[in-house]
């Protein structure tokens, strides 16, 4: 027992500085050295300033102003947020797209406020683009677009949904729209060595790519 | 369901099945103290580890020395780990200034890590600093792992023994796992997943302004390290609270792959291991088999029925059909990157395994597939399992087929050669029972008492799969999670003021997990140290064959059917209600 006892705290130390060391400082250095940009998280800059990472979603929605200009709040005292016609929206997320507190929505498969919010959401969709997509009904609109996702900041929407925004990206923006498909397909994140996974369309390169294209309008903001 | 899809399944299949025999060998080798392509590079620091330590590595224990000198090791590290926890605010690498954990959180924690579980009522990016994180639970990612696997070489070694009763050294096997097995394993698997965007630094947390002009705080740390091991050692603790669906846990399908893969590799690869240590390759491919057998049933189900879609989204007329560019299906808690397939195979294989870790949020699952998960989890963690762990459990359940088709035939048991005779089949009873029951006893607690109520989330069927689920995972030491049920209130969840711990699931569950590690842990070393000394019997015209499919049917029936006796009862009341109705609660 004494003995168990003396090696066991001897073990623990010397496995504390290994494996709990050496091991994730040597990889970080390694990292550091041979893939720099991803081991720091793929930062995307926009004029020298990092405006997020390729691999992390935003909200490309803005607060709803009032006439005197101040933005409208909920009874909970939040801004109010409505997409912005000018960019291809994320799919939507319970966590804010927050970057740093992560959650999942857990609502459970026979939840009628799951069913509400999925009804709620498919709503607001279908009233942002059906005026750019004449007859697109509720079974045409691919389920990513209106379920939640489970990192709370997934980077991708599908390509049917991107497809579907390009009409009104197109006319928002005076942009033809074979040049606005043009742009998801150069930003379409293709499957993994070809077959792994499935493409998805990045949201936040696509939005970037789109202001290089034609700046946006700063005057309606 | 999609071609594409079932095509990514079979990859994986293949890709695990050839690295078997591969990985298999190799550690066989290394249990046997046989020369190994990184001897040179390892021996050294293997020596001066034992040196340190101040260990002889020749000196062999029986049974119960090595189940001591298990339980002694594990009881000091539970310590050490409380107390870092527990003083958590005066270390350094904590740029984020996290205070020290409550005594209630932090005791679930511990044995969460210690009991290789590494169930998370605790939120990583918002409670623990990046000290913690490394000096503590990381070092358990691996630290636990390979005390199961350790104690998993010793009962091969039982099993495979002429007459001797010794099974080894603790120390040597616990080394040798450490520094032959995991350290390579892991090191290559982090930097695979940095090269795909897994993050991997010491930077604090990055507060920015968004393209739209939002706020964004982007949290970082030294994560593929510990991602890396965490899927390898079968231990499912993330770094982020949404674990491997965050981007920065599983950057790509590609990285997503490589972390399914790791799941499964060691826990696969030891059956390899075992089929040469007894002698018999083929023995070892019965319980690949069988293993294997039950993982495909298990995502042909889960990847069918979340493709079909939710009641919930049924109700609101969302599509659910696959067309050109959507995967349709539910995608509710789900990644575009990873899509339907994907999601299925990580649920099932890492609840095969006792991994835990998910890609997708399982409290969003259908009722069926969420049913996936569950009996997997039920059939006492061995369709694989965890590492070391899961095939000593599946041992005992072999000796349990063996006796019962003995009983049938009316001849006495025998397994590779030795008979398996009354005090056997009592230590299998005690160590393929104890959990069951533990499950059972803690779940009708938690539901019959006012104390479990606090910690659930959603109301009705689905609030008892969560507690069903909760006290199924920590007791089979699996840690996967209905995620609405929670013993830690979240600093920032919606509504709350403030962060708390909820005591009595914090303490019943972590209760469940220690007991649960470490009773069919003593459990396979009293069988292991009782059928060493046995004489082994030729093989001859009457002896029962264990490698052939015959047996490998045998062997999967009575796992079912141990499973089902114990637990239908119970998944009546949850999510097969849930599966049958498209009715909303």
């Amino acid at each position: 027992m004494r003995r168990d006892l003396i090696n066991s705290a001897l073990s623990i130390v010397v496995f504390t500085l290994i494996l709990g060391l050496a091991y994730p400082l040597v990889t970080t250095g390694v990292s550091q050295v041979v893939f720099p940009s991803k081991a720091d998280g793929s930062r995307v800059e926009l004029d020298g300033k990092v405006v997020g990472s390729r691999l992390i979603g935003q909200d490309f929605r803005k607060p709803v102003l009032r006439p005197n200009g101040k933005p409208k709040l909920d009874a909970d005292g939040n801004p109010i947020l409505e997409p912005d016609p000018q960019y291809f929206q994320s799919r939507p997320s319970v966590t804010g797209y927050s970057g740093n507190v992560t959650f999942f929505n857990n609502l459970g498969p026979n939840s009628k406020d799951l069913a509400d919010m999925f009804k709620e959401n498919l709503d607001a969709y279908l009233a942002l683009e059906r005026p750019h997509n004449p007859g697109l009904g509720r079974g045409d609109v691919p389920p990513d677009a209106v379920q939640t996702t489970a990192s709370g900041v997934d980077p991708h929407i599908s390509q049917a949904n991107a497809r579907i925004q390009a009409r009104r990206i197109a006319d928002v923006r005076g942009l033809s729209l074979g040049r606005v498909l043009d742009l998801v397909d150069d930003n379409t994140d293709k499957r993994s060595l070809g077959f792994l996974g499935e493409p998805g369309v990045n949201v936040l390169e696509l939005n970037l790519a789109l202001d290089r294209e034609v700046p946006r309008e700063q005057a309606r903001r | 369901m999609t071609a594409q899809g079932w095509l990514q399944i079979a990859f994986y299949l293949v890709v695990l099945t050839v690295l078997t025999p591969l990985l298999g060998g190799y550690m066989a080798r290394v249990y046997q103290n046989e020369r190994v392509f990184l001897t040179p590079v390892l021996a050294p620091l293997e020596r001066l580890t034992y040196r340190f330590i101040r260990v002889d590595p020749t000196r062999m224990q029986d049974w119960k020395a090595y189940a001591k000198t298990t339980v002694v090791f594990s009881a000091l590290f539970w310590l050490v780990l409380y107390v870092i926890l527990r003083t958590q605010g005066i270390h350094p690498f904590n740029p984020d200034g996290f205070d020290s954990g409550t005594w209630d959180v932090s005791f679930n924690t511990v044995s969460s890590f210690i009991s290789n579980t590494n169930w998370q009522y605790y939120g990583g990016e918002t409670t623990l600093s990046y000290f913690s994180q490394m000096a503590g639970l990381a070092v358990q990612n691996f630290v636990s792992a390979a005390v199961g696997m350790a104690v998993l070489a010793a009962v091969i070694r039982g099993f495979a023994s002429h007459g001797a009763k010794e099974l080894g050294n603790f120390w040597q096997d616990l080394v040798r796992t450490l520094l032959y097995i995991l350290l390579p394993l892991s090191f290559i698997g982090a930097l695979i997943l940095v090269s795909q965007g897994v993050v991997q630094t010491l930077d604090g947390s990055l507060g920015l302004t968004t393209l739209i002009g939002g706020d964004q705080t982007l949290a970082f740390g030294p994560t593929a390290s510990q991602i890396a091991i965490k899927q390898l050692g079968t231990n499912g603790g993330g770094f982020f609270n949404v674990n491997s669906a965050f981007p920065f846990e599983n950057a790509t399908a590609l990285s997503n792959f490589v972390e399914v893969l790791f799941i499964l590799l060691i826990p696969a690869a030891l059956t390899s291991t075992f089929g040469r240590m007894v002698g018999n390759r083929r023995q070892g491919w019965a319980l690949y088999a069988a293993m294997a057998a039950m993982m495909v049933a298990g995502v042909v189900v889960a990847y069918a029925a979340e493709q079909n879609g939710s009641p919930a989204q049924k109700a609101a007329q969302v599509a659910t059909a696959s067309a050109d560019g959507t995967t349709g299906g539910n995608l509710e808690g789900k990644e575009q990157r990873f899509g339907i397939a994907n999601s299925a195979l990580w649920t099932t294989v890492t609840t095969d395994a006792s991994n835990g870790s998910v890609n997708a949020a399982q409290d969003s699952y259908t009722g069926v597939g969420g049913t996936v998960p569950l009996v997997n989890m039920m059939t006492g963690e061995v369709i694989f399992g965890g590492v070391g762990s899961g095939l000593y459990g599946m041992l005992l359940m072999v000796l349990l087929a063996v006796f019962i088709a003995g009983l049938m035939v009316g001849r006495t048991p025998e397994y590779l050669g030795k008979k398996v005779q009354a005090r056997e089949v009592k230590l299998v009873l005690i160590g393929t029972l104890y959990v069951p029951l533990a499950v059972l006893v803690f779940t009708a607690l938690a539901v019959a008492t006012r104390y479990g109520a606090p910690s659930i989330y959603n109301p009705g069927p689905q609030g008892f799969s969560e507690t069903l689920y909760a006290y199924t995972s920590q007791g089979n030491n699996n840690g996967s999670a209905f995620a609405g049920y929670t013993g830690f209130v979240q600093p920032n969840a919606p509504g709350n003021v403030g962060a708390f711990g909820i005591t009595f699931a914090d303490l019943v569950g972590g209760v469940s997990m220690l007991f649960s590690r470490f009773v069919p842990l003593i459990a396979a070393l009293a069988v292991a140290g009782s059928l060493a000394t046995k004489r082994v019997v030729p093989t001859g015209p009457g002896t029962f064959r264990t490698d052939t499919p015959t047996f490998v049917v045998l062997l999967v029936a009575v796992i079912v059917i141990v499973a089902a006796l114990t637990f239908v009862p119970a998944l009546l009341l949850g999510p097969i209600v849930q599966g049958l109705t498209n009715a909303l609660f």
